[in-house]
């Protein structure tokens, strides 16, 4: 049978029951409710000093009608950014790799930012294809162009999200295959590539968490524009 | 020291005795509601002698990933099984 470095995306399944549904369930497991107590434990005092850090930062450029997204966006970066962290712990699934996710949670979301957009200011919404200064003569060609890259927007936060994560992954599997062959050969050179593979791993960490970042960041502006 | 008699249903699972065990799953609640409730009561046990307590270490979210690690490579080990000794990946 031939495998291939990709099989570690495919949906492994056991007796019918995909194992994304475990990974899905399992960033609310991490995240305890709020309990009604002044001095909650150390897991909840950080995680409400996370969120409410997060959630100040991230609203800090938007109007108050946008403030309504605060608890959709909180969440949303709560969410990736556990899939994203838990998806480098050995032998575990990351549904962020997975194209047809990262596009569902884009889409609809850039969606109602342009929809909300269209709906409260349509002239206002309109005006953002056209950029302040620009020469008469190139007015067609720029309002095309704006077009276009409005409608790239939700495609560009889905496939930056799968492929960030998707080639972090491959990275360290193809390192780490390089690695334990070499082991036996030239042991040296097999010290070296553990080293780079320290190295990746450590990025993958920070890409996770960024990448998380850059997605609910970017539909923050997206809102910032249109509410 | 008598204990009072209980129904074996309600016991506790290291109450019951070998002989009584199927009785005891025979009489268990398998609705969903029942499930859930069940889940619920082992994660809030879990969730206050682990997590809940006053200098909660990192202890109890790491047990949580190590048995997360360890039900992940149950799941998959049809598909890495293959892994082993392959020559060419």
């Amino acid at each position: 049978m031939m495998t291939s470095f990709f099989d570690q995306f495919m949906s492994p399944s056991l007796l019918g029951i995909p194992l994304m549904a475990l990974a899905f369930v399992l960033p609310w497991l991490l995240f305890p409710s709020p309990a009604p107590r002044w001095l909650t434990n150390r897991l909840l005092t950080l995680q409400g000093w996370f969120i409410n850090r997060f959630t100040s930062q991230l609203l800090l450029p938007v109007n108050v009608g946008g403030h309504k997204w605060a608890l959709i966006l909180a969440s949303l970066m709560l969410f990736l950014i556990s899939l994203n962290m838990l998806g480098l712990l050995p032998y575990t699934f990351t549904p962020t790799t997975q194209l047809s996710l990262n596009m569902g949670l884009a889409v609809p979301l850039w969606l109602g930012t342009v929809l909300i957009g269209l709906r409260n200011q349509p002239t206002a919404a309109l005006g953002h294809l056209l950029p302040e200064g620009t020469p008469v003569p190139l007015i067609p060609v720029l309002i095309i162009i704006e077009t276009i890259s409005l409608f790239i927007r939700p495609l560009a936060l889905g496939v930056r999200l799968t492929a960030n994560l998707t080639a972090g992954h491959l990275l360290m599997q193809l390192i780490a295959t390089a690695a334990f062959v070499l082991l036996p050969l030239m042991p040296a050179v097999a010290i070296t590539t553990s080293v780079i593979l320290l190295l990746l791993t450590i990025l993958e960490v920070a890409v996770a968490m960024i990448q998380a970042y850059v997605f609910v960041l970017l539909l923050s502006l997206y809102l910032q524009e249109n509410v | 020291m008598a204990d009072r008699p209980v129904p074996i249903v309600e016991k506790r699972l290291m109450d019951v005795k070998l002989g009584e065990l199927g009785t005891w799953i025979g009489g268990r609640d398998f609705t969903p509601n029942g499930i859930i409730a069940s889940i619920r009561r082992g994660h809030d046990r879990y969730y206050n002698k682990y997590i809940n307590v006053k200098k909660g270490g990192i202890g109890g979210v790491a047990m949580l990933l190590a048995g997360y690690i360890a039900i992940s490579y149950l799941w998959e080990y049809d598909h890495i099984k293959h892994d082993r000794w392959r020559k060419y990946h």
